[in-house]
Order: structure tokens, then C-alpha cells, then sequence
């Protein structure tokens, strides 16, 4: 074959993806100048600015036109842009709010803001892959870049331990994951996810679905939903709490937007509905129940992460369009409250020096201190609980109205008494904030920090963020319209 | 005078108040702001009072309706939709009214944290009159949750000792309902929908209530609707969470919450759970009124048997809403004007306890009856209102406790649906029960002997309390000598509301399965 002309797309597959470039060459460009010029404060500048230009560039082309890059293994614009944009702001956010707690910690170390960008652009592949393969390459650079991040402050014990679990629990979730590639592939011959469908049509075979249900545990594992989220508690817990907050949003919105897309492109609905929904159920009601007994902030949000892939479930459940762009508006809902949820939890944390040992009744009256980190995490507790006219209202609306179109009514049921219970322990963080007096051991703790800026900044823009997607509906006409035009719409017989 | 979107400032007025207290910097700026919009607001309102034309109210949309289609995508009709009828104009007016009344109770009994308290009372303010001019159940909804959020918060941060406990349980008990409540809704909209509204969802209320649903889908969703305004109410046995929010709330949030927020489940009641599913309802109707009287007597009992004044009045809050749920399930014009007018009554008469009995607590610090004793002697003037309040309450012929009582209880005597003499005969004893425990609480805090020399120093009212006591007052004696001009608002809304329930309910009896679009009958539709 000629190669002048095999590769007579690439400019313009280049200039498609442009934010995968700048994000990629942008962290190897970091990796180079940390090590002329160790914690340089220009390192996250630079890496801040090469996640913002990327959320830029996707912004602009999320009205655009999705088409297919790269010989139809990636896909650009539309649906792909969208969930870019999702990663990339998540990053930013998580760039600006490191610095002061890194800072603090004392680990503002370089290849920290390297491996985000590199995390980014796993992430960047996964969520616009178009073959198997891709979606592989992506969430292994995706996971290799988490596992360091998880570590990385080698002092603590807990940050060691909890990225060797994670490291060996992912390590065998990419094993089904691979396995299950292996067999779709033995199966219908093709790693297009588009030419999937074509196999399917007849039924598929036992080497088909064995492979679908090996792809969906390597899936329903990087979601962290039941009964595969053993790993969640731990690596949240003991990861630097900044990074949970990336780690909890973005890997999740892209993993999501993947099996998304495999689901609706690949699979007919009706087949596996029913499995979608009973592991919605395992992780709504496992994953609020546990947190009810959580006596740890960060553990706390950890299992209400679980709880929240088991909504996003509840939209793939129904099997229908309106419920997979639900699910997408339900993810970036989800990576405004978490980020900013955690960005408070970072500050907190960061003010008595205790790290991952922090309970939740030490932070009594902290609210009336420090009233703005009170009232935005009491923005953040009440979304995430799902009261309106907050964001988090809206997005379950989005999932639960589809499911309950779709006839799974008893689903939708279980998802809001779920919802309720996670009240409780949503408000009772508000309780400790707000209504308990201070303790004498509470008051011991230093409370005159100071909040940085950019970090105040960061919060109040996704309060107001919050806000306005809890009022605006312009969300999820934007999501719906990937699924009603474009190639995911047109893949569809 | 007629302006433009005045049904909507008056719901969002106080929210842009409580920007404006947010931003405020003095004790003296924060609260100043929050009586000054709450007056506007009242001001305005009125012109809503006066803009609304009963007569003409039976037309298909509300008056002083601001529309607005744009909100939802196309798959939705969701529509922001507030207007003023004969079932809220009441209710709305009385919302505005109590607005300053509580800024001014909280004047000087909340010491610490005004802002806060004052931009979420505020918010409440918006939350609850968008409950009651909301013509999207959508909307309906957000504005129902939103009053959670400030509720929970001035019960949990300015409440008494057990406050924690009280502010989550307020808020779980109502949540489980309003959330099964979202799924019904959700369910409604897309069988509506696809019957009358050409497939798309739909939450719009005429909408709704033109669908004609089949007789077999109606009954667990006017369970699950039914439990979330039950709860809300609150009927027995799902009052359980009203005395402790009451007795820990601050003085202000006590009369929030017996004055308004209580009547957003009766006005779910009578203006979704009815008119939606007739059938249903009716089917249902002896086992609400059952529970309903149930509440009335237990209500009371459990009154009498209080030591703590303020928990005695959260509990004949119980009893006295049992008669509007009884009136309400009556399906008679007579009970259900009974039960809009005893809205507003209980409101003001409970509100106007709530208020004294914080005036006693904050000179004394305790509200335990057994520490009062004889102060009639030392504060004349509280002790009037006192009575005043408590008669009102009681029902006394002459003030406006009797009039709904009166209506719901003859409204359900003759009523064909209940058609139980003994229910109805039981529940009248709840008015001779209201008049021992009430009585009582006013013989053992003002009668007898003053041997308490913290309570013979006691100050009588000042100026800032009369002035919110004196138009509760007024309207208890206005609203008991003639209130026909107030039953004269709602009436026909009532009688158009009971005739399209009439006429769904033959629909549905004759079996009609498939779902059809409701004849509204002539004289109403245009």
C-alpha cells in the first residue's frame, strides 16, 4: 500500500483532534522541563493552559457535525466533543484546585501535572474511541496514569496501599476486559464497534454474549458499580483528595461515554435491559446504604460515587435514546458537584494536616467559620441529594424519566427511595457543618487559614454552574440531539 | 392597575430580597431589607386580590397567568405556568401576609447568624407561593422540594435542643413522599401525553386533568400522590414528624410551617389527587375520612395530655387539618369551601399562637405550662390575644374558627360519598375536644395564681408585637362576622372543580378504557 496515500486524511484527522495533540505533547513537554527545572511554578500553568485550550477547542465543536478520525477508529465533534469537553473542564478544575493542596501537602511535584495530562488524554481516547481497540489503548492509558496518581505521595501509607489495590484489582478487570475483546472478536470478526450490529442481527452466538458479559464486568468495574467497586472506598480514601475528585468524574464520564456508545450501537437493547438494571439496583442500594454508615468524608463520597454510577445505570437500563443522552447530561452534572465537593474536602483537609485519617465530626461549626465553603458544600450535598432547582435534580430527572417510559417503573421506584436514603447522609454532613456545636477537640484545630482564591473561585463556579443547569434545559436538548443526528444516530438501523 | 408579570413578582420578589440580604452588611440592613420586601410583596399582592375576577375564574386558564413554553425541549411540555384561581388566591395571600409577620417575630429572638436566617426565610417565602400559583406540576414540584432546602435549615441551625433530629426527619419523612410522588408524575405525564397530547410529555395541569384515565391506573398513582400531600398535611399516622419540627423550630419557622407549609398537602389534595384521579379518590374517600377523624380525636387527646404549650398546638395543628382532609373528601361544594376557608383559618389562628407562645418563651425561656401560672395580671394585653387566638382556634360562633369547621362538618353530613352519620358524628366531637385542651392551656399559663416573681416581672407586648399581632386579630374577627366575600373567591372555583370531577368520574364508571379526553361541561370550558 501506498503510504502518501493511505495517509492522505491525516491533516485532517489532526486538525479534528486537535485537544488530544496539545494535551499529549503539552505532558510530554512537562515531563522534559520538570526535569531541567524541578517544581517550577510554571509547570501548572502549563498544563492548566493545554487542558483549557483542548475544553475551548471541544466546546466549540460540540454543535458540529460528529464524524469518524483516523480510519473510523475514533470519532470527533458532536457526542465525542462533548464528553472531551466534560474530561478536559474536569481537569482544569482539578489543575487549579491541586496547587494550594499540593502545595500544602508537600508534594507539588511535577509529574503530578504531567500524569494528569497523560491521565486526560487517556480518557480523551476512550471517551471518542470507535473500536474496541481504542477503547482498550484509552482506558489503559487511563488506568496506568490513575494508579500512579493514586500513589504518588509516597510517605503515606495510605496513598501506597490504596494504589497497590487498585493497581492489582485493575490489572485483573483488564484481563475480562481484554478476554472479552478476544472473544467479540472471534465472534463476529470485526473490533468496529459500527459493524458489531451487523453480527448481532441473527442473535449471536454463546462466544458473543460470553464476550459482551466479560466487557461489561471490565466496564461495570472502571464505573465503580456493584458488586465490582471493592476497589472505590479505598483508592478514593487514600488517593490525594484533589485527585479522587478527577479520578471520581472524569475516568468515569469517559468510561461511561464508552459503554454508551458500545451499548447503543453495538447491542440491541432488549437483550440486555434487564442485566443493566439489576446491577442499577446492587449498586443504588449498596452503594447508599453502606454510605449511611461512613464516619469519613472522603469514604462517605466514595460510596455515594457508587451510588451515582447506579443512576447513570438506571438511564442505560431503559434502552433508549432519551435515556443514554440522560445519562450523558446525568455525568456532567455529576463531575460539576463531585469536583466541587471534593475541592471542599481538600481545603478542610488541607487545614489540620490529618489527610485521610479526617472524620466528619471534626469539622464541627466549620460552616459558620468558613461560610463559603459551608454554603457551597451545602449547594453540592443538596444537588447530589437531588433537590431542586439544582443541577442534580434535573439529572436524575433525565435518567429516571426514560426508565420509567420504558416501563421499568419498579426501578425508578427503587432509584428514588435510594435517593431519599442518601439524603440522610448527604444532610448529615450539613448537620456537622452547620447545627452541631463545636466540641472542645474540634476546637483545637486551627480555623484561621486562609482560602486561596483560585480555589474559592473554582467552587463558586460550580455552584453557579449548578444553578443554571438546574433551571436550563439546554443541556439536555444538546445531549438528546447526539442521539437524533449525526453517526450515532445514523449507525442505527 | 394592572401590571405586567405580577403573579410572578409576587413568587420572585422575595427571592431577589434574598440577594439583597445576602449582600447587606449591618444586623440593622439585613433586616430592614427582608421586612421591606416582604411588605412590597404583600402590597402587591393585593393587586392580585383585587386583579382576580371570581366570576370569570371557571374559564379554562387561570387570571394573571404568566406562560412561558420556551423552558423544556421539545420532548417535554413543561411549561413555566403560574396564574391565580379560586383554589389559591387565598392561600397566596395568606402566604404574603405572613411574610412580614415572621421577619417581625424574628426581629429580636434570633440572635446569632441573621443573614443566613433572613435570605432563607426569604427563599421559603418564594417556595411556598410558587407551590400555590404553579399550573405545571413540573413546576409545581421543583418549588414543592425547594421549600425543604430553607426549612431544614432554619429548623437545624436557629431550633431548639433536639433540633438536629427534628430537621432530619422533617426532611426524610417529606422527601420519601415527594419522590414516590415523582414517579407517579413522571408516569402521568407519559400516559397523558400519549392519550391527549399528541405523544408528547406533558406536565401542563388542564392538560392533566382533561386526560381521562383509565379506572385500573389510577389507583396506586393517586396512592403514591396522595402519600406525599399525606405527609405533608400531616394525616395519622404520618404526623409523626410535626410535633418535633414544630416544638424545635424557631418561633418563625413554627408559623411558617403550621400557617403555610402544612396547607400545601391539603392543596394537593383538593387541586391534583382529585381532579386527576376521581375514581380512585373516591374509592378511597372512606378510608381517608376514617383517618381524618381518626386524626381529629387523636389529635386532641394527645394535646390534652401535653406539659409543653408549643407541643400542644403542634398537635392541634394534627387534629384541626383532619377536618380539612374529612372536608376535602367529601365531594360536596359546602365541605369543600369548608376546607379552602379553614386553610386560611387555621393559618391565622394557629399562626397567631405559634407567635404569642414565642413571645412567652423569649421573655421566660421556657415553654413548659407549669412554669407559667396567674399571668394574665402581669401581661393584660398578650393575654387578650391569647384568648382571642384560642377561641378562633377553638371555633368560637363569631370568629373564624367556626365557619370552615362549621361548613366541612355539614358538608360531610350530607355527603354521598362518605354517608356515614357516626363518622361524621365523631368528628364533630373533635370541636368539643379542640375547646378542653386549648382552654386548658390557657387556664394553666394565665389563670390562677401569680406565685412566680419571674413571671409577675414579665413585659407586656410592645410595640413591634401588636403590630404583628393586631392584623391577625382583625382578620379572625373579619373573617368569623362575614366571610362570605372570602367563601365568594373560591366558590365557583370549587363548583367548576367538582363538577369536572363529577363528570370524569362518570366517564371512568362507565368504563370507558381507553383513554379519552374529558367534555368539560359547557358553561365551564369557555
Amino acid at each position: 500500500m501506498d503510504l502518501s496515500q493511505a495517509y492522505a486524511s491525516l491533516p485532517g484527522d489532526l486538525a479534528s483532534t486537535i485537544s488530544l495533540l496539545v494535551v499529549a505533547l503539552a505532558g510530554l513537554g512537562l515531563v522534559v522541563f520538570d526535569a531541567f527545572n524541578n517544581r517550577h511554578a510554571a509547570t501548572p500553568w502549563i498544563a492548566g493552559l493545554a487542558l483549557l485550550a483542548g475544553f475551548v477547542f471541544e466546546v466549540m465543536h460540540i454543535s458540529g457535525p460528529e464524524e469518524l478520525v483516523y480510519y473510523n477508529m475514533m470519532r470527533a465533534g458532536g457526542a465525542a466533543s462533548f464528553v472531551n469537553a466534560l474530561v478536559l473542564g474536569s481537569g482544569v478544575l482539578t489543575v487549579i484546585l491541586s496547587v494550594p493542596y499540593l502545595k500544602k501537602i508537600g508534594h507539588n511535584v511535577g509529574e503530578v501535572y504531567a500524569m494528569i495530562l497523560f491521565a486526560t488524554v487517556g480518557m480523551l481516547v476512550l471517551g471518542s474511541a470507535n473500536n474496541l481497540v481504542t477503547v482498550f489503548v484509552g482506558l489503559e492509558t487511563m488506568s496506568i496514569c490513575l494508579y500512579i496518581l493514586t500513589g504518588f505521595v509516597r510517605s503515606g501509607s495510605g496513598s501506597s496501599e490504596s494504589a497497590f489495590k487498585y493497581f492489582l484489582l485493575g490489572a485483573f478487570s483488564t484481563g475480562f476486559f481484554l478476554y472479552g475483546i478476544a472473544l467479540l472478536y472471534g465472534a463476529t470478526g470485526t473490533m468496529e464497534i459500527s459493524a458489531m450490529r451487523a453480527a448481532v442481527e441473527g442473535g449471536g452466538s454463546v462466544l458473543f454474549w460470553a464476550g459482551v458479559a466479560l466487557l461489561l464486568v471490565g466496564f461495570l468495574f472502571k464505573v465503580s458499580a456493584a458488586p465490582f467497586h471493592m476497589w472505590t472506598p479505598d483508592v478514593y480514601q487514600g488517593a490525594p483528595t484533589t485527585i479522587t475528585g478527577f479520578m471520581s468524574t472524569a475516568s468515569k464520564a469517559a468510561a461511561f461515554a464508552a459503554l454508551i456508545l458500545i451499548l447503543h450501537v453495538a447491542l440491541p437493547a432488549e437483550r440486555w435491559s434487564g442485566v443493566l438494571a439489576i446491577f442499577a439496583v446492587i449498586t443504588m442500594v449498596l452503594g447508599n446504604v453502606i454510605a449511611l454508615s461512613q464516619s469519613n468524608i472522603k469514604r462517605m463520597l466514595a460510596y455515594s460515587s457508587i451510588a451515582h454510577a447506579g443512576y447513570v445505570l438506571v438511564g442505560l437500563a431503559s434502552g433508549s435514546t432519551a435515556g443514554y443522552s440522560g445519562a450523558l447530561f446525568y455525568l456532567m452534572v455529576y463531575t460539576i458537584m463531585n469536583i466541587g465537593a471534593f475541592g471542599v474536602v481538600a481545603l478542610l483537609e488541607w487545614d489540620n494536616k490529618e489527610g485521610s485519617e479526617q472524620t466528619l465530626d471534626s469539622l464541627a461549626g466549620i460552616g459558620h467559620k468558613k461560610p463559603i465553603l459551608g454554603w457551597t458544600m451545602a449547594v453540592f450535598m443538596f444537588s447530589l441529594a437531588g433537590f431542586p432547582p439544582l443541577a442534580g435534580f434535573l439529572g436524575k430527572w433525565a435518567v429516571f424519566a426514560p426508565a420509567i417510559d420504558a416501563g421499568l417503573v419498579w426501578l425508578a421506584v427503587i432509584g428514588v427511595l435510594t435517593s431519599a436514603v442518601s439524603a440522610y447522609y448527604y444532610l448529615r454532613v450539613l448537620v456537622v457543618f452547620f447545627m452541631k456545636p463545636e466540641d472542645a477537640q474540634s476546637g483545637a484545630h486551627e480555623t484561621t487559614f486562609a482560602i486561596p482564591r483560585s480555589s474559592a473561585a473554582v467552587l463558586i463556579l460550580c455552584v453557579v454552574l449548578l444553578f443554571v443547569f438546574g433551571v436550563s434545559t439546554s443541556m439536555i436538548d444538546l445531549t438528546q440531539g447526539f442521539f437524533d443526528s449525526g453517526i450515532t444516530a445514523v449507525t442505527l438501523p | 392597575m394592572n401590571i405586567p408579570f405580577l403573579t410572578s413578582i409576587v413568587i420572585f420578589l422575595p427571592l431577589a430580597g434574598a440577594f439583597l440580604t445576602m449582600l447587606a452588611r449591618t444586623e440593622n440592613a439585613i433586616k430592614w431589607t427582608a421586612l421591606g420586601v416582604t411588605l412590597v410583596t404583600f402590597g402587591l399582592s393585593i393587586g392580585l386580590y383585587l386583579g382576580f375576577d371570581p366570576a370569570v375564574s371557571t374559564a379554562v386558564t387561570p387570571q394573571l397567568a404568566n406562560i412561558s413554553s420556551s423552558w423544556f425541549p421539545g420532548q417535554f411540555d413543561i411549561k413555566y405556568f403560574v396564574g391565580i384561581d379560586g383554589l389559591n388566591i387565598l392561600l397566596i395571600m395568606l402566604t404574603t401576609l405572613l411574610g412580614p409577620i415572621v421577619v417581625l417575630s424574628s426581629w429580636t429572638y434570633i440572635g446569632k447568624n441573621l443573614k443566613p436566617y433572613y435570605t432563607l426565610l426569604l427563599i421559603l417565602q418564594t417556595g411556598v407561593t410558587g407551590v400555590f400559583a404553579s399550573f405545571d406540576m413540573f413546576l409545581f414540584y421543583i418549588f414543592f422540594e425547594l421549600t425543604l432546602i430553607p426549612m431544614y435549615f432554619i429548623i437545624g441551625i436557629w431550633g431548639g435542643e433536639n433540633r438536629i433530629y427534628a430537621a432530619l426527619k422533617f426532611v426524610l419523612y417529606t422527601l420519601v413522599g415527594s419522590l414516590l410522588m415523582l414517579v407517579a408524575l413522571i408516569f402521568l405525564g407519559y400516559a397523558a401525553g400519549d392519550a391527549v397530547n399528541a405523544g408528547v410529555f406533558t406536565t401542563d395541569w388542564y392538560t392533566l386533568v382533561s386526560y381521562n384515565m383509565p379506572v385500573e391506573m389510577q389507583g396506586w398513582l393517586f396512592l403514591m400522590f396522595a402519600l406525599a400531600f399525606a405527609i405533608k398535611v400531616p394525616l395519622f399516622p404520618f404526623h409523626t414528624w410535626l410535633p418535633d419540627a414544630h416544638v424545635q423550630a424557631p418561633t418563625g419557622g413554627s408559623v411558617i410551617l403550621a400557617g403555610v407549609l402544612l396547607k400545601m398537602g391539603t392543596y394537593g389534595l383538593v387541586k391534583f389527587c382529585l381532579p386527576f384521579f376521581p375514581n380512585a379518590a373516591s374509592d378511597y374517600a372512606m378510608t381517608f375520612a376514617v383517618l381524618a377523624v381518626i386524626g381529629i380525636i387523636y389529635g386532641a387527646l394527645v394535646s390534652r395530655a401535653q406539659t409543653d404549650a408549643k407541643k400542644l398546638v403542634a398537635y392541634s395543628s394534627v387534629s384541626h387539618l383532619g377536618f380539612v382532609v374529612l372536608g376535602i373528601f367529601a365531594f360536596n361544594t359546602e365541605a369543600l369551601q369548608g376546607a379552602m376557608i379553614q386553610m386560611v383559618n387555621h393559618g391565622i389562628s394557629t399562626g397567631a399562637l405559634f407567635l404569642i407562645l414565642g413571645m412567652l418563651y423569649e421573655r421566660r425561656h421556657t415553654r413548659d405550662m407549669a412554669d407559667y401560672g396567674g399571668i394574665a395580671t402581669s401581661v393584660p394585653v398578650l393575654t387578650f390575644f391569647m384568648v382571642l387566638s384560642v377561641l378562633a382556634s377553638a371555633g368560637l360562633p363569631g370568629l373564624n374558627g367556626f365557619v370552615g369547621e362549621f361548613l366541612i362538618l355539614i358538608g360531610s353530613f350530607k355527603s354521598e360519598t362518605l354517608a356515614s352519620p357516626v363518622l361524621i358524628a365523631l368528628a364533630t366531637t373533635g370541636v368539643i375536644l379542640a375547646a378542653v385542651y386549648l382552654l386548658y392551656m390557657v387556664y394553666r399559663m394565665f389563670w390562677g395564681t401569680l406565685d412566680n416573681e419571674e413571671n409577675a416581672n414579665m413585659k407586656d407586648l410592645n410595640k413591634r408585637e401588636l403590630a404583628l399581632l393586631v392584623p391577625l386579630a382583625v382578620l379572625m374577627i373579619v373573617l368569623g362576622m362575614m366571610p362570605g366575600p372570602f367563601l365568594a373567591k373560591s366558590e365557583p372555583a370549587v363548583q367548576h372543580l367538582l363538577e369536572v370531577i363529577e363528570t370524569k368520574k362518570a366517564i371512568g364508571e362507565a368504563g370507558v378504557t381507553a383513554a379519552t379526553e374529558v367534555v368539560l361541561p359547557a358553561q365551564i370550558s369557555e
